[in-house]
């Protein structure tokens, strides 16, 4: 989900303090997670979507997410020659690009973003939610790795709603299955104390996130909530959430993001603050990121800036009200793991967006599709259609991977955001006109 | 008794398949006053509740290589499966009107996106996404499906206006169970001497399934076993295989054609799974939705839409199936852009691997016209099996 150790670019890249104090703690998290076995941790590998921090804090136990390993070997263009190393060993062109580069990875010596040996799992926490591939994925790890596997199903929010039954069923996992194995692999006792703790931390921070994200219905809005957004989300969504580092960065973040607003401020770029607000956009999908830089420049050199995003309630939806609740431990994790967003039905991304682009008076949605990705990109199109129709806002429709930089064609989606951006216009001199 | 030749049973249920107006089940629709029909994907769902609702389960399997696709296209990327798209088109044509109501079986992202779209599009249907655990104790994953089963029969019981008993249930489960055993009856015919039940022919017999009601497509299979034992066919000098990964996306039957042309006798495979799905029978006695969720918890197939909790025994069901059927291979024959199949392949390979079972690969989609490349290499797989028994 977070790019941190982005490779030292050849021109200087501006950040603002929280970004540094972002990038300082994923580099301290990474270092933590390399020296694990040394220093007697133990590592418990999961997902981004339904990544249940607390809990596996409560075991002592490092996080570690392969799919912000992933994320970060395209950020460091090492992702394609990871993809191409498994697909020589069997793996299918077809599947999503992020398993192929862990596993790709792992092949060429599972080196993290700081340059030392990743270390192997010593538990896999398949927190099944909202994306089908999870459960093969760590299949395909245990495979490797031959360690515990831990299975957490979170049942789809296919009609919109939580049920008894759903909730019922996460607990009843948590309680018989997960927490007992959890024990064993680590060899500390549950405490639902400790867990309420963390949970109330999480909460803290999620209320500050909450803000932060909000702020981009001030016009000019100070954050760009997809491409900036990803880096906000990246504590709480990792290994953070349910810590004071976390409740920290967040209020550092917001009273910076405050200040910006205060002082009419746009987004910080990486070449600088954001002179004019052009355009407000809502993006569903998530980002490329091979190429994650020239593709947010392909926005901010337009003026155009994401107000709202669906990519960053994935490990977590927060904006509609839920917060971790320590008084309800395990209810509220259930809870959690049900509303991260690609585990919410159609209707309900439809609804989400629209209620998006309403609230955040955007001009327009953009979905950026994702090539290897069937749980986000089946049905994009009818979601476009939908919402431009409820919304009577124009939508486009640009296609990329998310670290497969053969799906990446800079020359396409240029284009594209370019014809986005005049329907854009004529939209607005239409309305003029008729006003 | 009829006494029909295979060749006639085999007509028919290429009718069937080749009707994509549901002709079959239109009729049924029409002959009783208030008969309500539900569609279903798949995998698997326990038709026995739609059964005990007084309705027909209708299988859709997409649209195959017949349907020419003119609308589902605009509704996905060209880097998506082939049966969303032909399903939906399925719909939007009309061809799916008399459809009371769709079950999209928790299969995949894919079909799980599907049954949102559904609802989108056919706000006046019922669809349902049917979730199942991947959990497989009793009290956990077993309580959830009863629980699920459970809302899904007041829907039904809503749909149809009367209350559906456990004795409605409990026939039901009889009538399946009776389907499960002519299906696998069939299956180990097949495995047996396979000359006398091509896997083409058996395919067409198992997918009238989907369309017809159960009791009649259990005459079909008693028919069509009996006449396949009495027929003499010339045994050929084929290779014995294994076919999986096409237990949503359908191929064409011409590839299934095409492999029994390259030299193979399909033996085993994992076509539409819905038809034996759960193993042996389903007990009659006591709580008939505890009985089948017992059933899919303890006594269901593997497939790589499902979580196999023991390491052990990953892909063990493929290695079983060469063993039971005298398979001398595996042929893993994926749809495009199928995630469970193509995640699924590179454990399953391995655990052939260390088996000494020979494989190949190959992937399809329904609409595949050209057959040539399939054909030369599943004649290439035999040829080298055959060298290697020699040998
Ligand atoms: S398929 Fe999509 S949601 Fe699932 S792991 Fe891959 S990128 Fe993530
Ligand atoms: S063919 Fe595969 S990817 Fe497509 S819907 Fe079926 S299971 Fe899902």
């Amino acid at each position: 989900m977070r790019p941190t150790a982005v490779k030292t670019p050849p021109k200087e890249v501006i950040k603002d303090a929280s970004m540094l104090k972002q990038k300082e703690m994923m580099a301290r998290h990474y270092d933590r997670l390399a020296n694990a076995h040394e220093n007697g941790e133990k590592v418990a590998s999961t997902f981004v979507p339904g990544n249940l921090n607390e809990l596996v804090m409560c075991f002592d136990l490092v996080n570690n997410l392969p799919e912000v390993n992933a994320i970060q070997s395209g950020l460091r263009r090492q992702s394609g020659a990871y993809i191409m190393e498994a697909e020589r060993s069997g793996h299918s062109e077809d599947v999503c690009t992020y398993v192929k580069s862990d596993i790709g990875m792992m092949a060429k010596g599972n080196i993290g973003p700081n340059g030392k040996k990743l270390p192997n799992p010593d538990v896999l926490l398949l927190s099944y939610t909202g994306c089908f591939t999870f459960m093969k994925w760590f299949e395909l790890l245990r495979e490797q790795y031959k360690c515990p596997t831990i299975f957490l199903q979170t049942p789809y929010m296919a009609d919109g709603k939580v049920t008894p039954n759903m909730i019922q069923y996460m607990v009843k996992q948590l309680k018989e299955d997960v927490i007992p194995k959890l024990e064993e692999v680590s060899g500390v006792k549950f405490d639902i104390d400790r867990l309420r703790e963390y949970l109330k931390k999480s909460a803290k921070a999620e209320d500050d996130l909450v803000a932060v994200l909000q702020s981009a219905r001030n016009k000019p809005s100070p954050i760009d909530a997809y491409f900036g957004g990803i880096y906000y989300i990246g504590p709480i969504f990792g290994a953070f959430r349910g810590t004071d580092d976390a409740i920290d960065y967040y209020r550092f973040l917001r009273e910076e993001v405050e200040e910006r607003m205060r002082k009419g401020l746009g987004p910080v770029t990486p070449d600088g603050t954001m002179k004019e607000e052009k355009y407000r956009l809502v993006v569903e999908g998530p980002p490329n990121y091979t190429n994650f830089r020239q593709f947010w420049k392909m926005f901010y050199d337009e003026g155009a800036t994401v107000v709202a995003s669906s990519y960053t309630k994935v490990g977590g939806t927060y904006d509609f009200g839920f917060r971790h609740d320590p008084d309800r431990p395990l209810e509220t994790l259930a809870e959690y793991c049900l509303g991260v967003y690609t585990n919410r039905s159609l209707p309900m991304r439809i609804d989400m967006l629209v209620n998006y682009i309403n609230e955040y008076e955007a001009d327009g949605l953009l979905i950026n599709s994702i090539k290897s990705c069937n749980s986000f990109s089946a049905g994009q199109l009818l979601i476009m259609r939908e919402v431009e129709k409820r919304t009577g806002k124009p939508a486009a429709f640009i296609e990329s991977d998310l670290v497969d930089p053969r799906y990446f064609s800079a020359a396409n989606i240029k284009n594209r955001l370019e014809s986005y951006f005049q329907m854009v216009e004529q939209k607005r001199s239409g309305k003029g006109a008729a006003a | 008794m009829t006494h029909q030749t295979t060749q006639e049973i085999v007509a028919r249920a290429q009718d069937l398949y080749e009707d994509l107006h549901f002709t079959a089940a239109r009729k049924w629709k029409e002959a009783g006053e208030g008969r309500k029909v539900i569609g279903y994907m798949p995998v698997y769902i326990p038709r026995e509740l739609i059964h005990a609702a007084g309705m027909l389960p209708l299988g859709i399997m997409g649209g195959g290589d017949n349907l020419e696709v003119i609308h589902g296209d605009a509704y996905y990327q060209s880097y998506i499966c082939r049966i969303p798209r032909s399903t939906i088109e399925l719909g939007i044509s009309g061809r799916l009107d008399f459809v009371d109501g769709m079950i999209f079986p928790s299969i995949c992202d894919v079909i799980r996106n599907l049954s949102g779209m559904w609802k989108m599009l056919f706000p006046d249907v019922y669809a349902k996404y049917f979730d199942v655990p991947q959990t497989y104790e009793d009290e956990v994953g077993g309580t959830f499906y009863e629980g699920e089963m459970k809302e899904f029969l007041h829907d039904l019981e809503q749909i149809g206006g009367r209350k559906i008993s456990d004795d409605d249930l409990r026939s039901s489960i009889e009538i399946y169970n009776e389907n499960r055993r002519l299906v696998r009856e069939l299956y180990a015919l097949r495995a047996e001497s396979p000359w006398q039940a091509p896997a083409s022919e058996a395919y067409l017999i198992i997918r009238a399934g989907l369309v017809l009601p159960v009791e009649e497509h259990s005459q079909m299979l008693r028919d069509y076993i009996a006449a396949a034992k009495a027929e003499k066919r010339p045994i050929k000098d084929n290779a014995k295989v294994v076919v999986t990964g096409m237990f949503c996306e359908q191929p064409p039957l011409n590839l299934i054609k095409s492999l029994e042309l390259s030299g193979c006798y399909v033996v085993d495979d994992d076509f539409m799974l819905v038809s034996r799905w759960l193993i042996g029978d389903v007990p009659l006695e006591g709580d008939p939705i505890h009985n089948l969720a017992q059933a899919f918890l303890h006594h269901s197939e593997c497939t790589a839409a499902k979580y196999e909790p023991d390491l052990k025994e990953k892909g063990q069901f493929l290695v079983r199936s060469v063993r039971r059927t005298g398979a001398e291979g595996v042929i893993f024959a994926a749809p495009s852009f199928c995630d469970p199949a193509l995640l699924d392949r590179p454990m399953l390979q391995n655990v052939l691997k260390q088996a000494g079972i020979p494989f190949i690969a190959f992937k399809y989609a329904e609409n595949s016209g050209q057959m040539q490349p399939i054909r030369e290499q599943a004649g290439t797989f035999v040829d080298s099996i055959k060298l290697w028994s020699a040998a």
